[in-house]
């Protein structure tokens, strides 16, 4: 956007469902899916007298993921209710941290392979738990304005994790919400299901606009209901360009309006106002006297940072570093998770190529993967198996798109590569019947070699294809070789 | 001596040697309710079926045997805060009318495996706000000693049915002195516990910080009987406090050697009754007569108490209550009447908010709305710092006095209320005059600690005059020794009012 009339400045929310068996505070389950009010309590309903109990496994999972997110997390917190009334939140006010949060003062980097945008560090400014509201079910068809309410979801463990206003694009928004995805996955800390509602993402939005006087800039603009990444970019691409042309309408910047909550409509592709507040909301926060504050040591920090496994960020630079792989090829096997991490790791180990072992994974492999819809767990040839097939590829046996065919019948059959390559008759031509045949072509075919003399490499190609002809055991690659050795000695 | 004349403790050895029946026990207190609650309305609602048949079945295990609970056979009233499983729990409260909730109070399933007998549900003051039991939606109590009177409050029924001999024990609730200033008005025994001693799971909170549940009875041993009962850790409680339950009915006989007893001169400034000056003064003596040594003492920030305790409770309260919003139990407004009113006035709020503010406002009384307000008010947005925060410094300092004095002295001496019961309505049009019936209770809230009321004498008109000791947290086992020795040298707790 560096050539565009403005610079959009975007601050990201982020609510992550933490993978707990229970609630925050009482032990109702918290799976998914299930019945309108089956897994209610009279503490998540919020009945008189009923108490909550912190789930200490919640408090570990979000402690876990503020270290990996590098946060401090002081030795004392404590938790806040946040009261307002509505008819999802059956005790009027949500159980919060509001000033002393369990952790703040972190960072994510992200970075493009595509050169989208220069590498940037995000800066957190905290992340913190909470409880989460039930489901409201507005139906308004037929004027009925029937609304239904499941409070299933009342009381799971939410981990809000606020970053500063540090992204400049839409595109930027979306590799962070990517890259926390992965790195939350890495953790085993929540399900990540953005259309379940277990990550969800909230943005504000303004735009620094240089003008002759110097630079304005625009009322920050809060949008909700991005329920995927390619909705937080085009949500937030839809809201710069909307405030731009309203600015230039109505002239008005920042601190001449109240913040205003637009929700993103996905079908319509555009961001909606949603009800104006009169004034701006007060929560009337104040500490939970129902709750003791918590207190963790030094010694239960290092404990919990002993938990946390190689993120991404660090596994990308060692398959980088260590395997010499590009960023480009580090970054995708990286990204589809663990699994296919470890796929590689150990294909690299039995096979002697570790390039070649990591353009199969993120190419064939993955492409297979994608294909039949599984994950790497479910793909049943073995990193051994596919070595076999790589060793036949790096000794010259087999050229690239016989390969892929043999890796074809490979997992439909099971069976190894030798035997496959066997199977289809497959046969290493004889490196001097090779030259001899090459020999005769580019006496069948002058032109060729004029054109070579000429400098163009290319016109080679056509050889291959008669070479093919002639025997299709013969691997292009070193047919190419061959005659242009030859050609460049006449 | 009638039978239910008799305290808790000769009661159940009579019980325990076969000599009554609980069934019999529990019939004699049905037909005293029914004779004299008209009169003074100490009960809510009365379980005479379910207490009957819980007698039974008690009379039954105890002839085949079978091992007893430590009240097993007694009858206990319980106060209308308490969530009983299935049983209406109105708290007082217009809101509350048909909620019945879906669980027990700890204190109840506390009170179930003692092999209590729960007799019924006692009156209060809304929501457990007030001091005169004037605030229930349903009725007022009247006090038993001078039925033009009021009982005090909160627990004003639960201190008026034990002093009317209408149930042995009762459970109350004190949040600023709803034990204790009842139980003074009242002429029975009433303890409210240290914060954490008993659990506050199915106590519908008033003031989450400053609520505790604790027993009334018309004899110190009676409470140490129903204290040991009640208290304990819950892990469903995370404010509740893990230490061992000492046995108080059975060290409640021990006098306290060397004690020493801190004396607040300006508990006895500007504003005391003298007659109730002169009552607690006596009580002092006779506490020396008893070998104990009496100091001088000061608590320099209890002169906050009040302002700081209508603070945080309110708040409290304004956030605890906000869960009445007539969405998911409890009373809501007509729906009809809600839209008719709506497009009556053209208001474009919507009828979501107009539920609930109708709600809300036919739901709570007066006082309870008000302290809502309060609260509301002082968690606001530019208030916080001045109010909330200010008050809960303030407590902090009230705490340190008290640590400071019980590093002197084993327990404060004085006076519950600065006044005997007033009449019915004095008060009802004065909120401040009400609130300052608190004036040497709520102190004990703020720091959390323990502090009971026990009778110390009588007015001239003869209404009943309470003295208040107070100890330091978990102390509860001395509390009841150094209170059962001055019942050992007075007999006030021995007299009963002649209810008209």
């Amino acid at each position: 956007m560096s050539d565009a009339a403005y610079d959009i400045v975007i601050g990201l929310e982020v609510h992550v469902q933490l993978k707990t068996n229970t609630k925050l505070f009482c032990r109702c389950s918290t799976e998914f899916g299930n019945p309108p009010n089956t897994q209610t309590c009279p503490v998540c309903l919020g009945m008189p007298g009923s108490l909550p109990v912190m789930n200490s496994k919640a408090y570990f999972l979000g402690m876990k993921t503020a270290l990996a997110l590098n946060c401090r997390i002081p030795n004392y917190t404590k938790w806040d209710r946040k009261n307002y009334f509505y008819p999802d939140l059956p005790k009027g006010y949500q159980t919060s941290q509001f000033d002393l949060p369990m952790s703040e003062e972190g960072y994510l980097d992200i970075k493009s392979t595509k050169d989208e945008f220069e590498p940037r560090r995000v800066r957190i400014i905290r992340a913190h738990l909470e409880e989460d509201a039930g489901k409201s079910m507005h139906d308004e068809a037929a004027g009925r304005a029937d609304s239904r309410i499941d409070l299933n979801r009342t009381g799971t463990p939410l981990l809000e994790i606020v970053s500063y206003p540090d992204m400049r694009s839409a595109v930027e928004a979306k590799a962070y919400m990517q890259e926390l995805r992965l790195l939350l996955t890495y953790l085993d800390v929540s399900d990540c299901n953005m259309q379940e509602g277990s990550l969800r993402c909230d943005a504000n939005v303004n735009l620094h606009i240089p003008t002759d006087d110097g630079m304005i800039a625009t009322p920050i603009v809060e949008i909700k209901n991005m329920n995927s990444f390619r909705s937080v970019e085009r949500g937030i691409t839809y809201e710069a360009k909307r405030q731009y042309d309203v600015w230039k309408e109505t002239g008005k910047v920042l601190g001449e309006l109240p913040k205003q909550t637009r929700g993103w409509d996905d079908s319509a592709q555009v961001t909606r106002s949603q009800r104006e507040k009169e004034e701006s909301a007060d929560y009337r926060y104040f500490p939970c006297p129902d709750l003791v504050p918590v207190v963790v040591t030094d010694e239960q920090i290092e404990e919990v940072r002993k938990e946390i496994v190689e993120l991404p960020a660090m596994l990308r630079e060692r398959l980088e570093s260590d395997f010499g792989l590009t960023t480009y090829t580090a970054d995708v096997i990286v990204n589809q998770g663990r699994g296919l991490v470890d796929y590689f790791l150990k294909l690299a180990a039995v096979s002697e190529d570790n390039k070649l072992a990591g353009n199969w994974v993120q190419g064939e492999v993955l492409r297979t993967l994608n294909e039949l819809e599984i994950t790497v767990d479910e793909f049943n040839m073995s990193p051994e198996q596919l070595a076999g097939l790589l060793k036949l590829i790096q000794s010259g046996d087999l050229d690239s798109s016989k390969a892929k065919s043999v890796f074809a019948v490979m997992l439909e059959s099971g069976k190894s590569a030798a035997d496959v390559v066997d199977e289809m008759g497959i046969e290493k031509v004889d490196q001097g019947e090779l030259e001899d045949l090459c020999r005769q072509l580019i006496e069948r075919n002058q032109r060729v070699v004029d054109d070579v003399k000429s400098g163009n490499e290319k016109a080679v190609g056509a050889l291959i294809g008669q070479a093919k002809k002639e025997n299709p055991n013969v691997n292009p690659g070193q047919v190419r070789q061959i005659c242009l050795d030859i050609i460049n000695d006449m | 001596m009638s039978i239910i004349q008799k305290s808790a403790t000769e009661q159940l050895a009579l019980l325990q040697s076969g000599e009554i029946t609980s069934a019999e026990l529990t019939q004699a207190y049905l037909e005293r309710i029914n004779a004299v609650d008209t009169s003074v309305g100490a009960f809510l609602r009365v379980e005479s079926e379910t207490a009957l048949a819980q007698a039974v079945k008690i009379d039954r295990k105890r002839k085949a045997g079978e091992s007893l609970g430590k009240l097993a056979g007694l009858p206990v009233a319980i106060k209308d805060i308490l969530c009983t499983i299935n049983t209406p729990t109105t708290c007082g409260s217009r809101m509350l009318e048909n909620f019945a909730p879906p669980y027990n109070a700890t204190v109840v399933e506390n009170l179930l495996a003692a092999d209590a007998v729960i007799l019924g549900r006692t009156n209060m003051d809304e929501f457990a706000m007030g001091s005169s039991t004037e605030n229930s939606a349903y009725h007022p109590t009247y006090n038993p000693w001078d039925t033009s009177r009021i009982p005090g409050g909160s627990s004003g029924g639960a201190a008026a049915c034990v002093s009317a001999d209408m149930a042995p024990l009762s459970v109350g609730t004190d949040t600023g002195g709803s034990i204790r200033q009842p139980a003074a008005l009242c002429g029975c025994v009433g303890l409210k516990p240290t914060y954490g001693r008993v659990s506050r799971y199915g106590l519908i909170a008033f003031a989450s910080s400053l609520d505790q549940i604790g027993p009334l009875a018309k004899t110190v041993e009676d409470a140490a009987l129903l204290m040991e009962v009640l208290a304990g850790y819950d892990p469903l409680d995370s404010t509740s406090v893990n230490i061992p339950v000492p046995a108080y009915s059975e060290s409640v006989g021990k006098p306290l050697e060397n004690l020493t007893l801190g004396v607040v001169e300006h508990h006895f400034g500007e504003g005391i009754d003298p007659e109730i000056e002169s009552a607690v003064k006596q009580a002092i003596a006779i506490y020396e007569s008893l070998g104990a040594s009496i100091k001088n003492i000061e608590l320099p920030h209890a002169d906050y108490g009040i302002a700081t305790y209508y603070i945080i409770a309110p708040c409290e309260a304004s956030s605890n209550l906000a869960r009445y919003d007539g969405a998911h139990y409890g009373y809501r407004a007509d729906q009809a009447e809600v839209l008719a009113e709506l497009a009556e006035d053209g208001s474009d709020e919507g009828p979501l908010v107009r539920m609930y503010r109708k709600t809300r406002s036919q739901g709570f009384g007066a006082e309870v709305q008000r302290r809502i307000m309060l609260g509301t008010y002082a968690l606001s947005e530019g208030y916080y710092d001045a109010f909330y925060l200010k008050a809960q410094k303030v407590r902090r300092l009230i705490r340190k006095d008290y640590d400071q004095a019980f590093e002197q002295v084993d327990m404060i001496i004085g006076p519950v209320t600065a006044n005997p019961a007033f009449a019915k309505g004095e008060k009802a049009s004065d909120p401040m005059a009400m609130y300052l019936e608190d004036l040497y209770t709520v102190t004990a809230n703020l720091a959390g600690v323990a502090g009971i009321s026990l009778p110390c004498g009588f007015t001239e008109n003869g209404l009943p005059i309470g003295l208040q000791l107070q100890a330091a947290p978990f102390q509860e086992e001395k509390l009841l020794r150094a209170a059962q020795m001055f019942q050992n040298a007075t007999d006030f707790h021995t007299r009963r009012p002649e209810i008209s």
